[in-house]
């Protein structure tokens, strides 16, 4: 068979000593910068593409090491959504709603072992869908237009209300202010700026993880402030980990499920990892009912957006490869690393360079296994951050913050921004007014309007338009359903419980 | 532990900042990684230095904002002389420039150095399409303006958008702006958007397209060079078909404006070694780039008539007023 033996020329050349040492190291790597808040994999992988020319490495060792980082990013940024309520990367943030209740009932150890085992079902299920159905998948590209991709975004917003609060309306002013935030910037339609008022800094909009760490971790700093260091959330219980075997395997189907629509969720382009995690805790939510206790620190909400955000990390690759699109932020970055390497992704590359796909895939699945191991014996090590006092942590995690953004753009008035965020967070949590559906707005938003726009420009402003094709008109009836349902069963279900503190 | 963690990846993340801010030669690329400028100052960095052009290796500094205006004014206003300092530039520098889009900059504000390398443009249909040239295209969006759509992966008003344009002005349409047009994110979403049939040609370059030809899911209609590209005979060019449009998207840098004459000698002269290298002519095949080398002052009046020329089209667009 073809597949075994594309993948024989894959493992011959990922098992060699030095490309393994560097898929060790890269993993290594990566998981640390996926924890630190504010560096996420996209600007972790941006930094350290200079290393692989100082260290003068070939096309595939170079790609090996960089997807290791991307990866090992993947799975280190639940680390601290678990156990600081601080999304290590954007993806991450779903992880926060149930990692972090986890981490306060004292499971911290257990949350993180079930998310790196959810992660790689995630992940590995990715890559080897990756393997099978690269070429084949990448013809689904081709049917999304704007319109289905507006859909898309109204099904990611309409499911929105439920989440992170127990207060829809908040959620709701919350959505809008996201919104809002993605409005900044230059009009990709007009190529006028908007909401900038004359700073060349607003002109390409706002980055969401200047939102992000402002929002999270600056605001935390500021409630440290507050309470002169008393009543701060960081500091939670910790007991001995062990393996839960039983949560692993009474969210096996959970873990099954999110990577599946994770995968789907990264293969279209722009979608990317965020939304597949989104959706993978959403799905699972509806699925779950009120009974699932989203929201309270449940084994499933930790499960369902880890394997979802790792699942759609794998499946990102899919349109970056055979397209030459990238699913991604970071699958950007990895493609200026190709094309720098002379590699030009697109639809031949598949049967033009075998090793260096093949290559890849073979040191994806190695990787994911390292990363397993590194994820849940060496969990320890990620723990015992909780023993390091707050008066300690959080001054090192305002450094980092700063440093992480500061790498983003060079500018420093990014780190006013990421201040002003955290004002704003501080403003927000005192009006118990939730964060996420903030960060979502920003991160969806400029997206969404844009389909929206190119959608009206193909059409001459006909909306009907918007719900023209089959695709677009399932995505709209699951859309209306999810907005819906919950407000009816409202009556019925007894509210969730709030998850913002 | 986890401070040790810390530690090191501050460690790295310092070391990568600061390293060579010494001596070593810096290339802003005014975008995030990934994009045509970040390409250009990595290709171009690693080559003079691989090639000994320059001592130390290039240090790429992305500083994304403002479609490039702000590197643009960050090198005006704060490094005016430094003589260390290139900037990666193509296209739609100039565009922007021409069109104002810099917040009040202007193009004689830095001195540009050189290019060596362009990538042509071109208009592509979907494999199954039914226009079969240039003209069949052109004679449909006659028949029914409001019908077709373009795609393309720069913003309205960007290059991919002034490209036809350009052409149905040239063959003698009055109302261009008739012809619609979406943005989206790159060449390659362009491409899917057309392949989906959601627009009915892409505009783009060359270098966008290739994998796309050879995979046989889309058809160039048109190269907009003066002769056929080397490598790609069979795609005939607009000026052949009859329509005078000739847009290239050069890829190259500029320099500080007061730095000596002697530096910007120093940095023409580096950029000659690498268009000569044989590691450019394989950088430049892999990529699709055509071959484009104009060093020196000969560029600097290049740039200046593309931006005349580009200023003239907007106002008649009504792009600028």
């Amino acid at each position: 068979m073809d597949l075994f033996a594309n993948l024989a020329i894959g493992f011959g050349i990922a098992l060699s000593p030095f490309t393994l040492m560097l898929a060790v190291f890269g993993c290594f790597i990566g998981t640390i910068i996926g924890a630190l808040p504010g560096l996420g994999p996209s600007n972790g992988v941006a930094i350290l593409i200079p290393l692989t020319f100082s260290m003068g490495l070939d096309a595939t060792s170079a790609l090996v090491l960089m997807t290791a980082v991307y990866y090992g990013a993947m799975y280190g940024g639940r680390i601290s959504s678990i156990l600081l309520n601080i999304p290590g990367d954007e993806p991450a943030l779903m992880t926060t709603l149930d990692g972090y209740p986890m981490a306060k009932q004292g499971r911290a150890g257990d949350a993180l072992v079930i998310s790196g085992v959810a992660s790689f079902t995630g992940a590995f299920l990715s890559t080897i869908g990756l393997m099978l159905l690269a070429p084949l998948l990448a013809r689904v590209a081709f049917q999304f237009g704007p319109a289905e991709y507006f859909a898309l975004y109204m099904l990611a917003f309409a499911t929105l209300g439920g989440i992170a609060s127990n207060n829809q309306a908040k959620a709701a002013i919350a959505s809008c202010i996201g919104l809002a935030i993605a409005m900044i910037g230059v009009d990709n339609n007009s190529g006028l700026p908007r909401l900038t008022f004359g700073n060349l800094h607003l002109f390409d909009g706002i980055d969401f993880l200047v939102a992000i760490v402002g929002l999270f971790a600056i605001a935390e700093v500021f409630f440290f402030i507050e309470s002169h260091g008393k009543n701060t959330s960081i500091g939670v219980k910790l007991d001995k980990v062990r393996i839960p075997f039983k949560d692993i395997i009474s969210t096996g189907w959970t873990q099954l499920r999110g990577s599946l629509i994770g995968f789907v969720a990264g293969v279209l382009p722009g979608a990317g990892a965020s939304l597949g995690s989104f959706l993978a805790y959403m799905g699972e939510k509806s699925i779950a009912g009120e009974e699932g206790k989203f929201g309270t620190g449940v084994p499933r909400g930790v499960a369902a957006p880890e394997a979802g955000n790792n699942a759609a990390a794998g499946g990102a690759l899919v349109p970056m490869l055979t397209l030459g699109v990238p699913g991604s932020g970071t699958t950007a970055v990895l493609l200026a690393l190709l094309m720098t390497l002379n590699i030009t992704p697109g639809p031949t590359l598949f049967t033009e360079r075998p090793e260096v796909v093949w290559g890849l895939i073979a040191s994806l699945l190695i990787a994911n296994f390292v990363l397993l191991l590194m994820n849940v014996p060496m969990v320890k090590v990620f723990v015992k951050v909780l023993s390091v006092p707050p008066w300690i942590l959080l001054p090192g995690v305002t450094m980092i913050s700063f440093v992480g953004i500061f790498s983003l753009s060079g500018s420093y008035f990014d780190l006013l921004l990421m201040v002003a965020f955290g004002v704003l967070g501080w403003v927000l949590r005192k009006l118990d007014v939730p964060t996420v559906p903030i960060i979502l707005g920003i991160l969806l938003g400029g997206h969404m309007e844009d389909a929206l726009r190119r959608a009206m420009v193909l059409s001459d402003g006909n909306i009907t338009y918007l719900w023209s094709s089959p695709i677009a008109i399932g995505l709209w009836v699951v859309a209306i359903a999810g907005f819906v349902a919950p407000m009816f069963l409202r009556g019925v279900l007894k509210k969730p419980q709030r998850v913002s503190d | 532990m986890n401070r040790k963690f810390a530690s090191l990846a501050g460690a790295v993340v310092v070391s990568f900042g600061v390293t060579g801010a010494a001596s070593a030669a810096e290339c802003i690329a005014p975008a995030n990684p990934g994009g045509g400028w970040d390409f250009t100052c990595r290709q171009i960095g690693k080559i003079m230095h691989d090639i000994g052009a320059v001592d130390k290796p290039v240090q790429v500094t992305n500083m994304a904002g403002g479609g490039g205006g702000l590197a643009f004014t960050h090198v005006v206003t704060e490094r005016s002389d430094d003589a260390d300092l290139i900037v990666a530039a193509s296209s739609a520098t100039s565009t922007r420039l021409a069109q104002n889009a810099y917040a009040g900059m202007t193009a004689d504000q830095v001195r540009f150095v050189g290019a060596i390398g362009a990538d042509p443009g071109v208009v592509v249909v979907a494999a199954d399409s039914p226009y079969q040239s240039l003209n069949d295209l052109v004679d449909a969006i006659k028949a029914n303006p409001g019908e077709l759509a373009f795609a393309g992966g720069s913003a309205v008003g960007g290059f991919d958008h002034l490209k036809p344009l350009m052409i149905l002005q040239r063959a003698g349409i009055e109302d261009v702006r008739a012809v619609k047009y979406i943005g989206v994110d790159g060449g390659a979403d362009a491409i899917t958007q057309t392949v989906g049939g959601f627009t009915q040609a892409m505009s783009g370059d060359m270098s966008e397209i290739v994998g796309f030809l050879k995979s046989g899911d889309v058809r160039a209609l048109a190269v907009l060079t003066e002769e056929r590209v080397p490598g790609f005979e069979d795609i005939p060019t607009a000026k052949e078909q009859g329509i005078d449009v000739v847009a290239v998207n050069w890829r190259g840098l500029y320099v500080p404006k007061d730095v000596s004459d002697d530096t910007f000698n120093m940095w023409a002269d580096r950029l000659q070694k690498v268009a000569d290298s044989a590691e450019w002519q394989e950088a430049m095949a892999a990529n699709g780039l055509a071959p484009f080398t104009k060093v020196g002052g000969d560029f600097q009046s290049y740039v200046d008539g593309v931006v005349a020329e580009i200023r003239t089209l907007s106002k008649e667009i009504g792009v600028i007023q």
